[in-house]
């Protein structure tokens, strides 16, 4: 067609000329197909697959970012609870350690009120102990005593000083009076 | 016999007498694109997280027309909209003019006027799609034309000229630049060779003037590596051009 034309528009020329400006029919269609074969392949097949690796590439740098961070997220909560922990079995530590202070001082507190009442007691008793001791001592002696005076004032005066009452009431004077003499020398 | 524009017009080979015919450079084109389909299917099969070698090849080829063509001319939004668009233009024209300098092909099928209309009727109608689908056809011819800021007694010539330079010229130039980047590459490479063959044929037959095909030859060799730069120019160019067309078009005022 296009020949045609070329050869009508030129003149006489040899069968075969074409023109390097006016396009054949062929060359149309076939670059035409060629167009719209190329256009669906980049279409259909290379924009997809490209589309998909750029999204994969993108959620795989984008989550390594994201993966990190909650890591570095939970090591940093991980971090705190590990220091508040220890904060914690600080303070029971101390507490620990302030209550057995404070057992220490009760329990010594204790055991010297303890070892105090009983040297209390132990005083006491051994007080009383005395006590009768002497009491004893008293009496024996006073019977001892009572006997040996009258012994010797039986011997001294020669008779036997048998009436028991009146000895007993000669003694008891004579002791009065000695207890007296005693005190009254023990109260200057 | 010289390098001809011919060599762009072999004899059909296939499908003869139809609109479907297929001659040599037709063949080539489909093989083109045909390998290209191939390096992109296969490349972004497997997309892995950490991509080995030849995906990274893959990932910066595809990033290229993405990020560096469509999304930094455009934006974000607009650009991954026109993405798909603007790297079909760009793969399948880099493609297309690669095999000029593919030993046994050796021609590239984008030196054919019909591939580069095509091309650029996709991207007159995308960018005045664009700015129609955005302002309504009102306001955007109307932010095409009618410039502000210019006195409004010669506002109606700036718009005729506006009119020639957006709407006649840009389709134009987007083919006539690519297609003649190629052909003449071609002819290029065809004389250097053809000269070659011709000066050695000479030293064969006894003329020291055959040395002079050392000179053409490393100049040959030169142009092979010059027009491997020039295909993938040539397509960067006219992705860009799309979409700084689309961007403009898309842009509030000019």
């Amino acid at each position: 067609m296009h020949t045609a034309f070329f050869l009508t528009a030129s003149g006489p020329e040899a069968e075969g000329s074409h023109s390097i400006l006016l396009p054949e029919l062929p060359d149309l269609i076939w670059g035409s197909i060629a167009f719209v074969v190329v256009l669906i392949v980049i279409l259909r097949v290379v924009m997809p697959n490209i589309t998909r690796a750029l999204d994969a590439r993108h959620d795989a740098i984008e989550g390594g970012i994201k993966r990190a961070e909650k890591a570095q997220a939970e090591a940093a909560s991980t971090k705190d609870q590990f220091e508040e922990a220890l904060k914690e079995a600080r303070t029971e530590a101390a507490k620990i350690r302030e209550q057995a202070r404070a057992d220490g001082v009760r329990i010594l507190a204790e055991l010297k009120e303890q070892a105090q009442a009983e040297a209390a007691r132990i005083n006491a008793a051994a007080l009383a102990t005395i006590e009768v001791e002497r009491q004893n001592a008293l009496n024996s002696l006073r019977g001892e005593v009572g006997t040996l005076a009258l012994s010797l004032a039986s011997s001294v005066i020669g008779s036997s000083l048998k009436d028991d009452k009146v000895s007993a009431s000669i003694v008891d004077r004579f002791l009065a009076d000695l207890e007296a003499d005693s005190s009254t020398k023990a109260g200057k | 016999m010289g390098p001809s524009i011919n060599e762009f017009f072999p004899a059909p080979i296939l499908f003869i007498g139809t609109p479907f015919e297929l001659n040599r450079i037709m063949l080539i084109r489909l093989l083109a694109v045909a390998a290209l389909l191939l390096i992109l299917w296969l490349g972004t099969r497997r997309l892995k997280l950490v991509p080995g070698r030849g995906q990274v090849a893959m990932e910066f080829a595809i990033d290229f027309a993405r990020k560096g063509i469509a999304i930094d001319t455009l934006g974000e939004k607009e650009g991954k909209r026109f993405a798909p668009l603007i790297m079909t233009i760009f793969f399948l024209t880099l493609a297309l003019n690669v095999t000029g300098t593919i030993p046994g092909l050796q021609i590239a099928s984008t030196g054919l006027i019909g591939q580069a209309i095509i091309l650029s009727i996709i991207a007159y109608v995308t960018f005045v799609y664009a700015g129609i689908r955005k302002f309504g056809v009102g306001r955007f011819f109307k932010n095409a034309l009618w410039l502000p800021g210019v006195p409004v007694a010669i506002k109606p010539i700036i718009a005729v000229l506006e009119v020639l330079s957006t709407f006649i010229v840009r389709p134009i130039t987007l083919t006539l630049r690519l297609t003649m980047n190629m052909v003449a590459g071609h002819m290029l490479l065809v004389l250097c060779f053809l000269a070659t063959g011709f000066f050695f044929n000479m030293l064969i037959s006894g003329s020291a003037w055959g040395l002079i095909g050392a000179g053409t030859l490393l100049m040959g060799i030169a142009f092979v590596v010059l027009e491997i730069f020039v295909a993938a120019l040539q397509a960067y160019i006219f992705a860009i051009l799309t979409a700084i067309y689309i961007q403009l078009a898309l842009a509030d005022e000019h």
